[in-house]
């Protein structure tokens, strides 16, 4: 595990937006075929750097994201490798049947960088709270996911996406939070980062609620129960080798992500371990209903998107071993 | 340069065949779309024959115009002229619909050579040449983009926000040739979901409107090249066609919007049109 020393004390605080600015300024330099395309957000999505280095590059779009993730199509149709980019809930979420025939079904290098993900988007309440977006991409024919940890992580997802041919879903969230992961920590597309070891139980989380995973083991740890812990930030294609692995090695497993149970990452983990090691699973997320305002950590808190609620599901889920 | 450049006789001649083509296809399908894809047959031979710079033996020429056709469903048109213009051979229009076919019943990019995009779903072709034409820009490309539609997708809302687009960036290499045949699956577009006055709305969106009768060669020629030279905005071509234009019986009937010909009707169609009567 290749993590900052300073992870349980005092970790520096950054929102993972952060990172995708930076990591778009990075490709802007690499790479004169990226463009971004943002609808009316470009302050929230950290693309001001970008913007002001290669104003020719951006394509400002208004708010009208069926138009813009369509002419970021009719970009990567024409060898550009776009980066479409709003909030989770105007894009993927009104953007569907742009996303599944234009983008999809095209297959076209198209990314779909998304921000103020889950509910820590807080104070603007439920309908600024996308909730359901990595069902929604999940389901698609050629898309890929990824939830990045933390804001290191979400610039080498950036760059990565870049990399690889086709669609790419990219989420992330409004709020500062730890950075951990460091410029060593290993990143590959669709392969898991195991980020702790140990035999009693795996919990795999995505985005913000990995670093509430490792919290939950160091507090378990104290009471003799020793948790690996998965950073799955591939949720699409889904590292089924390490879930079964780990799968067998721990006995139970237990999730836990920022988004609704029904559909998002602890489903796709659930459907590769029912079909092979159908070990005892808990799943903590968004219990179908929508979000409200208020502070990030009083929402998190109400919704159980914490350590100590992932500490009693273990405990829970240790029962049924 | 376009590699046919043919004259106006041998167009109209073209597009009769292709015409044939269509309701052959659409009868050994059965099922598919005729009435627009009949409208459209002038159009699509005006350009894929005369008008465009395009190579049917390297697809993906750099440096080829682009046809994104929006309106998917009447692909019958386009698979007839790619295959008449060289992109794959005649026979496999017999496939039209079929399990196994690279005729899917609405055009897949990824299968058939000569497809820009993948498009059925209305109200976003327009936005995808949008985006081929900033793309031609930033690249400093010459070639042009034609974004052909139809009229019912402009009650499509994103399609107004691809004409807001297209003037914002004033994308001069973007024509957009929309079907004016007044038909949509229910009936008239005006009394289903009126979208009149179509000129004043592309002006008012800072378009160059130019009007065409869309079955009339000579005139199809002559305003698509003085639109070609046209700078500092895009330019709208409202092509007033008739819907199953060469088939009395077809023609401006809303009913032949969505469906094919049975045997019958194909023979009537064919000799109607002065070709032979041979299905597929």
């Amino acid at each position: 595990m290749k993590l900052a020393p300073n992870l349980f004390t005092n970790p520096e605080m950054k929102a993972t937006r952060a990172g995708f600015g930076e990591g778009m300024t990075a490709l802007g330099e690499a790479d004169e075929n990226i463009v971004a395309l943002c609808a009316d957000l470009s302050g929230s999505l950290k693309l001001g750097d970008f913007i002001s280095k290669w104003p020719d590059r951006f394509f400002q779009s208004g708010v009208a994201e069926q138009n813009m993730v369509n002419m970021a199509v009719g970009l990567a149709l024409s060898g550009k490798i776009p980066f479409a980019t709003s909030f989770g809930v105007f894009m993927p979420m009104r953007t569907l049947d742009q996303i599944r025939i234009s983008v999809c079904y095209n297959n076209a290098n198209v990314k779909l960088a998304a921000s103020h993900t889950g509910i820590s988007v807080g104070p603007d309440g439920a309908t600024h709270q996308a909730l359901e977006d990595i069902a929604v991409m999940r389901v698609l024919p050629k898309m890929k996911v990824i939830v990045p940890a933390d804001a290191n992580e979400t610039k080498k997802a950036t760059i990565s996406a870049a990399k690889i041919s086709g669609p790419v879903y990219l989420r992330f969230g409004r709020q500062n939070a730890p950075v951990y992961t460091t410029e060593d920590t290993p990143f590959e597309i669709g392969k898991i980062n195991r980020l702790r070891d140990g035999k009693d139980v795996a919990i795999v989380a995505c985005g913000v609620m990995v670093y509430e995973s490792l919290l939950a083991a160091e507090e378990l740890s104290k009471n003799g129960i020793e948790a690996s812990v998965l950073n799955c930030h591939t949720i699409k294609p889904i590292d089924a080798e390490t879930l079964i692995e780990v799968a067998k090695e721990c006995g139970a497993v237990v999730t836990a992500e920022e988004h609704q149970k029904i559909g998002g990452m602890g489903s796709a983990v659930a459907e590769v371990l029912v079909e092979s090691e159908n070990v005892p699973m808990e799943l903590i997320g968004i219990e179908d209903r929508f979000g409200e305002s208020g502070e990030s950590g009083e929402l998190m808190e109400k919704y159980g998107l914490t350590s100590a609620n992932i500490v009693k599901s273990v405990r829970k889920i240790l029962k049924r071993k | 340069m376009n590699p046919h450049q043919f004259d106006i006789d041998t167009l109209t001649h073209t597009a009769k065949e292709i015409r044939g083509d269509i309701l052959r296809m659409l009868e050994k399908a059965g099922s598919g779309h005729t009435a627009g894809p009949l409208g459209m047959a002038d159009i699509f031979t005006a350009l894929y024959f005369n008008i465009l710079n395009h190579s049917p033996e390297d697809p993906l020429w750099e440096e080829r115009d682009r046809v994104v056709l929006s309106n998917g469903h009447i692909c019958p048109v386009l698979y007839s002229t790619l295959a008449r213009a060289g992109y794959f051979d005649l026979e496999e229009l017999k496939t039209l619909r079929a399990f196994g076919s690279r005729l899917q019943g609405h055009p897949n990019r990824l299968d058939l050579p000569g497809i820009e995009t993948s498009a059925a779903s209305l109200g976003q072709g327009l936005s995808i040449s949008v985006g081929m034409a900033l793309a031609a820009r930033l690249d400093d490309e010459d070639h042009k983009i034609y974004a052909l539609m139809s009229d019912g997708e402009l009650q499509e809302g994103s399609s107004w926000e691809a004409a807001n687009a297209a003037s914002k960036w004033q994308l001069d290499n973007l024509i957009a040739i929309v079907d004016r045949n007044n038909i949509q699956i229910d009936g008239q577009t005006e009394d289903i979901f009126p979208i009149e006055p179509v000129r004043d709305k592309f002006e008012a969106f800072n378009w160059t409107v130019l009007e065409i009768n869309g079955n009339d060669m000579a005139h199809i020629l002559q305003v698509i090249e003085s639109a070609l030279e046209m700078k500092g905005q895009p330019v709208c071509i409202i092509a007033h066609t008739t819907p199953g234009k060469g088939v009395s019986f077809m023609e401006d009937k809303h009913e032949w919007h969505g469906i094919a010909p049975n045997r019958m009707e194909l023979m009537e169609g064919l000799a109607e049109l002065g070709l032979e009567e041979v299905a597929y």
